[in-house]
Formats: C-alpha cells, structure tokens, sequence
C-alpha cells in the first residue's frame, strides 16, 4: 500500500501521482512505440492497420469523452463533426493546402461548426442536445449528397496522400510511417486533454456534470462552459475524422452514418465514462468485436458444422455487452480494473461498497 | 382534390408519429427518462400482432388478436422497466438514453429473427375498403387511424390532469424525493407508466401495419416521432399529436411541390429551426432552473 502524502496545492493537480505511475505510463509509451518492430518482423502490416484504425477511433472517443462523460452532456451526433473535419480536410489539401496546416484547420472548422450548431440548445436540458445531434446526425448523409461539388456525392470522394515536410504517407504504402502519425496525435491529444482536466476550465467542466446548480452557484457561466467543452470535443472529433479519412482511402455519404455515431457513444461507456482512459480501452473493444464474431462464426462453421448467419447479429451483440456494462459495471471496462486495482492495493481492506455513487433523486424543469 | 388526398394521407402518417410521441412523452412525462427505443416497441408491437393474426403464424380472429398483442406489449413494457430499468433508479439520464438506445438495436435484432426481415403486412378484415364521402376516396384504415389518436390523447389527457394516478405520476416526475414522502410508490408508478407506453406501442404498430408493410427497422420511424415530440414542446400530450401531424403534413407536401429529397430533410430541418428559435417546443413547458 502506497500512501501520498500531498504537502502543497501544485501535488494535487500533479500530471502524474507519484513516480512509479509515471514510470508505469513511460513504459506503455516504449510499448507503443515499439510494436511497429513486431510487425516489421513477421513482415505483414496489416494488423497495424488495426491498431492504427483503433488509434483513431480512440481520438473521436476522446473527444465524446470531454463532452458526455467529463461535461455529461449526451451527443449522437459526432460521425457529422467526424464528416466535416474529413471533407474539409480533402477540400483544402485538394486546394494545395499543406497538411500540416489543412488538418488542424479540419478540426478547428468542424469545432466552431459544431458549436453553432449546439449553441442554442446547450441552454436546455440535456435530452435536447442529444435529439438535435441526432437529427444531424440523421441529415449528414442527405447534407453530403447535396453538397456535392465538395463532397462528391453518392460516387464519394478519394482522400489524396499526406505531404508531411516531404514525406509521403498512404495507409498502404507507408503504413509504419501512418502509424507513427495517428501515435503522434493521439499521444499530442492525452497530453491536452490531461492538462486542460487540472485548469480551471477542465474543472468546471466536471462541475458541471456532477451538478448545474451547484456549478452556477459558484459562479460558472453555464452556456459559455458548454461551449467551450462542445467545440473542444467536437474539434478532436473532426481531427479524428480527417485521420479517418486518410485511413480509409475513400469516403462517401455512407461513411459516416448514425450508426458510427452511436458507435462512439457506446464505445465510451464500454470503455469507462469519465475516463481518458475509457477512449482508448472502449475503442479497442470496438475493434476486436467485429473480428471475433467472425472468428467465432468461422469457427462454429469449421468444427461443429453451424452456419450462423443472421443480419444485425454484430450490432444486436454489441448492444447486449453495452446492456450488461450499464446494468453491472456503469463505470466500464476501466472501472472495473480500478476496483480490482483497489482491492489489491488495500487487501484485505476492500469493501463492496467503496465505488458506490449517491444516488440522485430527479427533478422535473418543466412547469405543470 | 388532389391535395386534399395528400392531406389525409398526411393526417394519417401524422397520428403514427403522434402516437410514437404519445408513448414517448408519457415516459417523459412521468419518469424524466427518455425512451430511445420507442419506435422499436411500436414494431415489435406490430410485430406480436402479426404473429397472432396472419395466416402463416397464429391465424388468430383479428378482434381477439388485437387487444392481445396491446396486453403482450403492456406487460413488456412493465416487465422492461421492472427487469432492467429499475436497478438504474437514481443513476444518470445519460445512461439511460444509451441503455435505451441499446435495447433499440436488441429488440429490432429480435423481432427480425423470429418473424421476418421482410416487409409484411397485418391482415385485417378491413383492409382495401373504403369510404367515398362526396368525391374523396378514404381509406377506413386511415380514418381509424386519425378516430384512434384523437380518443387516445384526449383519454391520456384526463387521465394526466384528472385522475388521481395520473396525477400520482406528474408528482413522481416533479420530486421524486417529495413524491416518495408523500407515499407514492414512485418505482411502481415507473413500471405502470412504462405498460402504458407500450400498450400505446402497440395500438401504434397496429394502426401503422394495417396501413402499410413493416420491417424491423421500420423502428427508426421513432425518430421521427422524436422530431414531433420535441416539435410539440418535449412533456406535453396535445404537444406531441399536434408535432406528429406538422411533421406528417410537411413530408407529402414536400415530396409534391418541393425539389427532390427535401422531403426526407424537412422534418428534422423543422425541428432543428424549432430548437434554435423556440427551444422549448411550441407548447413550451421548459423553465430554466435558478440558483
């Protein structure tokens, strides 16, 4: 058992506990930064792609994550801010825009795009937030066949290369050199969004989740606080679209549908809400699903001669482990490995109830 | 005369979303939750009443086969709530617009491996007849479709203002806490609400199969009926009807006059304008709270 004795103001909002958590995450980053070797190795890429896939999805769950799970504002509506970074993104690089000026531009216009879509109803309940993202999230496809001479259209549109100071990088061609760059931005990303969680600003953010009245009984401008966490969220969700977009190759009006959207939101409860870490463990959950429901199906087939082969089985199944984690374990995936982690660190000390959040009695904010 | 027709068909699309939004409302209303799967209830409904009609399932009387399917859905309603959502009393709305949503793609999943992926309609004895009222050709389905929601929501709206479970339930939605000091059972009156949402489902899906065929994800319509709830003003009864009906009007009439594919923006273009100039909805009921 560790005890942290904390002497000033700066130990509580310190980046990292104590030092053996700092050495803990300096080693994850040699892993991550080690496993393209693996890969050079056997000499097939094609696994990385995966990795690099769920790197990806784990910057739009990061981004949700600011919003629903450290704001506790619920959006359906982020594949549209993931659309909106990716055909700014193919526009301006199209234009002879360089890269590394056209992407963060992508984020930034889809943030302040999504913000003025939000803003006027971030001043209502969150139930709305959730119903006008939805209906975005609904008209994007309709929004991108009409804006065809940008977007391409139904026959969509090829997302050209990327020129970074004169190397080239393709999904493909280059996938060691992809790899690194999403790492880049992902890793650029936690170190963000770490620190915006310690000022003033990240903080009233959770304020803001855990109680409006009390946020604003301390004098937090609720609308402007909101804002601010839906056009940060909504930007990190329009970097991880142009990523996207890159990693794809090709994007039509299909691409980013409501199901990606719901996707996101699932994956971040899976993962853990409330968690940076939730992002990343909720995306790759995403991306081992798809894989071992074709696995298990292949298996069944080969061995015991069972073709199961009924449509909307991946999204039912994903539905019912998303069901069981509400239900069993609110806090997610990572959730859970802090309870373990506790138990261990306070053996035999542990009790049930530890996690245990006071329960919230409702109360309606409409007149009867 | 032609548009006139349009407008009944309209009338008639209308009072199934307004039906969906009856449902949808009634859970807000009383709980505070959300119920993102409402749309998927008003299939399955359709769904059990098919499987109790149709020839090739049950082959049940239509008549016996109806008020059965509205019990069936009235207890998955009530058995939803008690099973599941009630182990989440006390946690975030948050969580419960997900585990709804969750349930959306469940429920869909199943309907579609017991009945049918394909579209299939409810046989009814009334189905193809018609009323010819001075050079208007009606379908009866239609009129029974805009007769049924107009009894349903002026019967939910005594029910809410009159009597005193109705009132009961506006109580639990106002002050849990208060509600349960003055001896409401509040878990209770949830599940009953729950029923309740789901019986209308029901009525809902079989309005909307004897009109038309139904497919498992013809649960998406519920979006829509989200749009006219929200439309209407998010709690209000007549709110709901009165946002089905804009929404179930604008569709044809976009589709006729307007450029292509407007139709399908116009509902939610409407309710994204309604939610950036009257964002309470037009029977507004929406307060911002004080400190």
């Amino acid at each position: 058992m560790r005890y942290v004795f904390k002497t000033s103001y700066d130990a509580d909002i310190r980046l990292f506990k104590h030092r053996a958590q700092a050495v803990w995450y300096g080693l994850l980053l040699l892993l991550v930064l080690a496993t393209p070797l693996y890969f050079v190795a056997i000499g097939d890429a094609y696994l990385l792609g995966e990795i690099t896939g769920v790197l990806i999805l784990a910057i739009a769950g990061m981004g949700l994550m600011l919003l629903t799970g450290h704001t506790g504002l619920p959006s359906l509506g982020h594949a549209t801010f993931m659309a909106m970074g990716c055909y700014v993104n193919i526009n301006l690089l199209g234009a002879g825009v360089p890269w590394v000026v056209a992407f963060p531009l992508s984020g930034l216009i889809a943030g302040a795009f999504g913000t003025l879509i939000a803003l006027p109803v971030l001043r209502l309940h969150g139930v709305y937030l959730a119903l006008a993202t939805l209906a975005m999230s609904i008209l994007t496809s309709d929004f991108v066949v009409m804006a065809e001479p940008w977007t391409g259209g139904i026959a969509g549109a090829a997302v050209p290369d990327i020129n970074l100071f004169g190397i080239e990088i393709n999904r493909y061609a280059t996938p060691y050199k992809f790899y690194y760059l999403v790492l880049f931005v992902a890793i650029l990303l936690v170190w963000f969004y770490r620190n915006l969680l310690r000022t003033p600003t990240g903080r009233s953010f959770t304020a803001i989740r855990d109680s409006e009245i009390s946020a604003r009984a301390m004098g937090i401008n609720l609308t402007r606080t909101k804002a601010t966490s839906f056009f940060l969220s909504a930007t990190a969700a329009g970097l991880a679209g142009a990523l996207f977009g890159h990693s794809a190759g090709y994007v039509t009006n299909e691409t980013f549908d409501l199901v990606m959207s719901i996707t996101l939101l699932l994956m971040i409860v899976i993962g853990g809400l409330g968690f940076i870490h939730g992002a990343f463990f909720g995306a790759i959950v995403v991306g081992i699903i798809p894989v071992a429901i074709a696995n298990g199906r292949s298996f069944l087939a080969t061995t015991f001669d069972v073709n199961i082969n009924v449509p909307g089985l991946e999204s039912a199944l994903f539905a019912f482990i998303l069901v069981c984690f509400i239900l069993f374990e609110p806090m997610g995936l990572y959730g859970r490995w802090l309870k373990i982690r506790t138990y261990f660190e306070l053996f035999p000390f542990y009790r049930k109830d530890m996690f245990k959040r006071q329960k919230s009695y409702l109360k309606t904010d409409r007149i009867q | 005369m032609d548009f006139l027709q349009l407008i009944i068909s309209g009338l008639a699309n209308g009072c199934v979303y307004g039906l969906i939004a009856l449902g949808f409302v009634l859970i807000y209303k009383a709980t505070e939750a959300v119920n993102f799967a409402q749309g998927d209830f008003m299939m399955l409904g359709a769904f059990v009443c098919i499987g109790f009609t149709n020839h090739e399932y049950m082959g049940l009387n239509f008549w016996l086969a109806v008020p059965l399917s509205i019990l069936v859905m009235g207890a998955f309603g009530y058995l939803f709530n008690w099973g599941i959502l009630r182990h989440m009393f006390g946690q975030s709305q948050t969580s419960i617009v997900i585990l709804t949503i969750a349930m959306g793609f469940i429920i869909r999943f199943f309907a579609g491996a017991t009945w049918s992926h394909e579209p299939t309609s409810l046989e009814t004895p009334y189905a193809g007849q018609e009323l010819r009222p001075g050079g208007l050709v009606l379908g009866v389905d239609e009129v029974l479709i805009v007769v049924v929601t107009a009894i349903l929501t002026l019967v939910f709206y005594l029910f809410f203002s009159r009597t005193r479970i109705g009132l009961a339930m506006q109580a639990a939605s106002q002050n849990q806490l208060a509600a349960y000091y003055m001896g409401i059972p509040v878990k209770r009156i949830h599940s009953l609400v729950w029923g309740l949402s789901g019986m209308v489902a029901a009525v809902a899906g079989v309005l909307f199969a004897s009109k038309g065929a139904i497919d498992p994800s013809t649960g998406l319509l519920g979006i829509k009926a989200f749009a006219a709830a929200a439309i209407g003003g998010f709690g209000s009864l007549p709110g709901a009807l009165l946002g089905g009906l804009i929404i179930g009007l604008v569709e044809p009439l976009a589709a006729r006059y307007g450029p292509p594919g407007v139709s399908q923006i116009a509902p939610y273009a409407i309710l994204l304008l309604i939610l950036i100039f009257r964002p309470g909805g037009i029977f507004s009921q929406t307060q911002r709270k004080k400190v």
